[in-house]
């Protein structure tokens, strides 16, 4: 017999709701909603206008964060990554930079940029920054030689060759760090909204546990999260498969 | 252009290629490491000339420092009597493999180096070396739908749409599998015949130089030197089992320090 592609990971989906719905029924005490509230509370704050209105100030942010970050971090690897002294200068800082969690800047954050969307966009930024550093200056070193051989060869400009040899040849590995940085993004946003705004869906979290012990809301805002964590990374990951993207994964 | 290079296409028996005392050394590990000595060679406007050698004995490099990818240490190269300084147009190197832009079609890679040609002509030349090395119906598939034998027809293509004076091969064939390296020995020279390119060809496989080259150089082992120049006194297309074929090759295989009989 043969299930389509959907049915079974729906199947396990909804078994393991059934579980948490019967765990839930079994042990009243914990606190922790089930399924149906969980689904209630989404509806709950849909009606309020709220679940919209979070999901785009964290969506807001992140993009803010994220590109900021892409502008900046990705030229300056590439550049680091084509001049090695450059990088042999850099190294060390970006390598002590570079494990600091992003949340250990949130005091220096605020006291820059106060409580608001500024401060968590920072932080957002300080999260991408690193990882998208590495990422270029990886890419760079693992071109092949024979791509710049061949690029000099026809003559280029500095700028024709970034265009059209550096830059190609460095976009399949770049969209990967690119994928995985906008995951980091996401998560820190969560983090960055429970102390430093008063919107967005880590501040729905916080939120609702302070106001009352909402703990249903909680868990919806946890899931929306999920959800959206899920689609960002679609999105890259439909970037990755144009072909003119991702031909280092395709070839050979 | 200078007047020479617009004649670059005629044949004539003027020296196109000129190596003068070529010596390369380098420093590996604190080691000075001599890859070249002493290279004298004169290669005619419109030869085909082969370069053969033990395998590591410098091959390539003497084609990188030809091509200008590779300053010399010692002695000079020059092309139609100017120095080679560095990789220019109007002499491409065609590398083993993985040479051709994954990120480009057909049609981008061999117009990769066109841009200054209105689109017209641009369209035009693509067109001409699409059909040259026959990748007709295959202008808008990207590399990794090709065969390897197809990719190195894409490689020449590219090469040759700049319309370079010289080209230089380093083993271009060497990954494909025999019967396509076969294959494409008849149509490297077919279009050699049409386009009547200076080539330069590294390999290390003796019957491919015995039935491409008009003349073919022996490097010795490194540092490399010139142990012989063998002109190939055969006409094309060429018997490869004619007494004179096998002589050439047995003297090749000689020169190489190989018996040639297992």
């Amino acid at each position: 017999m043969r299930f389509p592609g959907w049915l079974r990971p729906t199947m396990f989906l909804f078994s393991l709701l059934v579980l948490w719905d019967l765990a839930v029924r079994a042990h009243k005490g914990l606190l922790i909603p089930g399924p149906l509230a969980v689904l209630a509370g989404i509806g709950e704050l849909l009606q309020h206008g709220l679940l919209l209105k979070y999901v785009v100030a964290s969506l807001f942010r992140v993009t803010w964060g994220f590109l900021l970050a892409c502008v900046t971090a990705i030229p300056l690897g590439l550049a680091l990554g084509w001049y090695r002294r450059g990088e042999m200068a850099l190294n060390p800082i970006s390598q002590i930079f570079r494990p600091i969690s992003p949340l250990a800047w949130i005091p220096i954050a605020i006291l820059w940029f106060g409580v608001g969307d500024l401060s968590s966009i920072f932080l957002i930024f300080v999260g991408c920054f690193f990882p998208l550093l590495l990422t270029a200056v990886s890419a760079v070193h693992t071109i092949p030689a024979v791509y710049i051989n061949a690029g000099r060869n026809f003559g280029l400009s500095s700028a024709a060759f970034v265009a059209r040899v550096l830059y190609p040849a460095v976009m399949p590995q770049l969209l990967v760090g690119m994928r995985i940085t906008l995951g980091i993004a996401w998560l820190v946003v969560v983090a960055a909204e429970m102390i430093a705004v008063n919107s967005g869906l880590g501040f729905l979290i916080v939120d609702a546990r302070n106001a009352g012990n909402r703990y249903d809301l909680v868990i919806a805002g946890m899931l929306v999260i999920g959800v959206i964590g899920l689609l960002l990374d679609l999105a890259m990951q439909s970037l990755e498969q144009m072909k003119s993207f991702r031909w280092r994964s395709s070839e050979d | 252009m200078s007047a020479a290079h617009s004649a670059g296409t005629a044949t004539t028996n003027r020296h196109k290629l000129r190596a003068n005392q070529l010596g390369i050394v380098y420093e590996r590990d604190g080691e000075r490491i001599a890859a070249l000595e002493d290279i004298n060679l004169d290669i005619k406007d419109g030869e085909f000339v082969c370069v053969v050698g033990p395998s590591g004995c410098g091959k390539s490099t003497l084609l990188n420092v030809m091509g200008g990818f590779l300053s010399p240490t010692r002695g000079s190269v020059t092309i139609d009597g100017e120095p080679v300084t560095g990789p220019d147009q109007r002499r491409i190197l065609v590398f083993q493999e993985r040479g051709v832009f994954p990120w480009l079609t057909v049609e981008g890679n061999i117009g990769f180096g066109l841009s200054k040609l209105s689109r017209a002509e641009r369209q035009q030349r693509i067109a001409h070396y699409v059909q040259l090395v026959r990748l007709q119906g295959f202008e808008h598939t990207y590399p990794s739908d090709l065969s390897g034998g197809m990719r190195q027809r894409l490689q020449v293509a590219r090469a040759l749409a700049v319309n370079p004076d010289i080209l230089f091969l380093d083993e271009p064939f060497g990954a494909l599998d025999s019967i396509t390296r076969v294959i494409m020995r008849g149509e490297l020279l077919r279009i050699w015949q049409t386009e009547r390119r200076t080539i330069v060809f590294v390999t290390h496989d003796i019957d491919e130089a015995v039935q491409l080259a008009d003349r073919v150089v022996v490097l010795s082992s490194r540092p490399a030197k010139i142990q012989k120049v063998l002109p190939i006194d055969v006409s094309h297309p060429r018997n490869i089992s004619s007494p004179r074929y096998l002589e050439l090759r047995d003297e090749l295989l000689k020169q190489i320090g190989l018996a040639y009989e297992i």
